[in-house]
């Protein structure tokens, strides 16, 4: 079978290379306007990672928080940002040291989950997944940290 | 050295730890030769407990005054602003102006954090919520430090509730720092948590037990906490475990003649009243000690010390 080619947009952003499974959980996190274009691809096969997932968004460029949601459930995933139908520019995600403002706070009792205040985590592990409550102090997991994300 | 808040023990290495307990030392010195010091002449503390407390309050107080300085605060929630709904970040903006330090207890976790990032005034944790009560901590290892001289080559047992004690919890990491034994005692249920544990294994020897008596003997210090009844389904279970946790006179017939108590206090009946009298008893020693800890950060916070 050949590979979907994956700059079949002309301009937008292609998340590749999404653990199978993951690519709707992906697509409910980004949150995108519900007008978009977007086109997902289950179970395609792949070199790297046997099956994977990779949607496509037509007209939007991902900004680094929504890249760094990414991160936390697709660790593998690359983000290829598209123009005029070519790979303008590729990254790979990447868990950041500091996650701000895309997770809350898993504890009931931490002070973020009542006031005004973006949710601050350090990451002490990024494999597994680890965080540190900058504020409560408590550390999540990654199943804890999936059930959150904003 | 300066630092602006002092919020986690966390935050503090043991450079840190040292320079406290030193000025607190001093300030102590100081206090025994004048009553009312004058380092904070003109300042004003204000104390927001949005959560009861005896000892923590009266102690920073008591600290301030004898700075020097002035206090205004309150001691519970409901009789102020918060209870028509204001959000702590608004509280903070409106005292900060008022005060040229603040020190914070509430119920939530992170809420001096959260405070501190808000004001521009320095901002000391008197403890929020189950996370952390760093001025504890650092009264605790003055008290050691002034009953033995050192903390260093000491023996060291905490007893009672180490799994929801948050008292134990930034003690044993605080300790880390130095070269003790420690000694974890508690119930079956109550234990360390593991990620304590693993946290300081690898730089102090640990022995863990659920068997008072025979710990006894061995130690220098002995820290003692609540177990809350309502830890335990059972109260035939609480029952059990709270007569064998009890201090008296006959559990302590092999210990150390030097040996310490101490305790953060309030007890309920973890330690006898006939323990009071013996040369054992340090935890009222330990309340007086909350007062130079207490002057110490104050005056570091507000950069009126060197």
């Amino acid at each position: 079978m050949k590979e979907l080619k994956v700059s079949a947009i002309n301009k937008g952003t292609v998340i590749d290379h999404i653990p199978s499974g993951k690519g709707l959980k992906v697509l409910e996190i980004l949150n995108l306007p519900k007008d978009s274009t977007i086109l997902v691809a289950i179970n395609v096969k792949s070199r790297k990672l046997g099956k994977k997932d990779i949607i496509k968004v037509e007209g939007k460029i991902l900004s680094e928080d929504e890249v760094n949601k990414i991160a936390l459930i697709a660790p593998t995933a690359t983000v290829n940002i598209i123009d005029k139908w070519e790979v303008v520019d590729k990254k790979k995600v990447e868990v950041p040291d500091e996650i701000v403002g895309i997770i809350k706070c898993a504890n009931p009792n931490c002070i973020t989950n009542y006031e005004e205040v973006k949710p601050k985590f350090k990451v002490i592990s990024k494999k597994p997944l680890k965080l540190k409550c900058h504020y409560c102090e408590r550390t999540m997991e990654e199943g804890m940290v999936v059930k959150n994300l904003l | 050295m300066k630092f602006q808040d002092v919020i986690s023990i966390n935050d503090f290495g043991k450079e840190e730890i040292e320079y406290v307990l030193k000025t607190a030392e001093r300030l102590e010195n100081e206090l025994n030769e004048q009553k009312i010091l004058q380092y904070a002449k003109g300042k004003v503390l204000a104390t927001l407990f949005f959560e009861p407390s005896t000892r923590t309050r009266l102690s920073f107080e008591s600290a301030m005054h004898r700075l020097g300085g002035s206090v205004i605060g309150f001691a519970e929630a409901s009789s102020t602003s918060v209870k028509k709904g204001e959000s702590l970040m608004d509280t903070i903006r409106t005292v900060e102006k008022y005060a040229d330090v603040i020190v914070i207890r509430h119920p939530r976790e992170g809420a001096a954090r959260l405070a501190a990032e808000v004001a521009e005034v320095p901002v000391i944790n008197a403890g929020d919520g189950a996370n952390q009560h760093p001025t504890q901590t650092l009264l605790d290892l003055y008290t050691i430090k002034k009953e033995f001289g050192r903390i260093n080559g000491l023996k060291i047992a905490l007893l009672g509730d180490l799994k929801y004690g948050r008292t134990v919890h930034s003690l044993a990491k605080a300790l880390s720092y130095y070269n003790v034994k420690l000694y974890f005692i508690a119930p079956q249920g109550l234990e360390m948590p593991r990620h304590i544990i693993e946290e300081i294994s690898d730089k102090v020897e640990i022995t863990e037990t659920s068997d008072l008596e025979s710990v006894i003997p061995e130690v220098d210090v002995l820290y003692a906490t609540r177990i809350q009844k309502e830890r335990f389904p059972d109260p035939a279970e609480y029952n059990k475990i709270k007569g064998s946790y009890r201090i008296d006179l006959k559990i302590l017939n092999g210990a150390k003649e030097t040996l310490k108590i101490m305790h953060p206090l309030p007890r309920v009946d973890e330690i006898s009243y006939e323990v009071d009298k013996t040369p054992y008893s340090a935890y009222f020693q330990q309340v007086w000690s909350g007062v130079p800890v207490r002057m110490a950060l104050l005056s570091i916070v507000l950069g009126v010390v060197e």
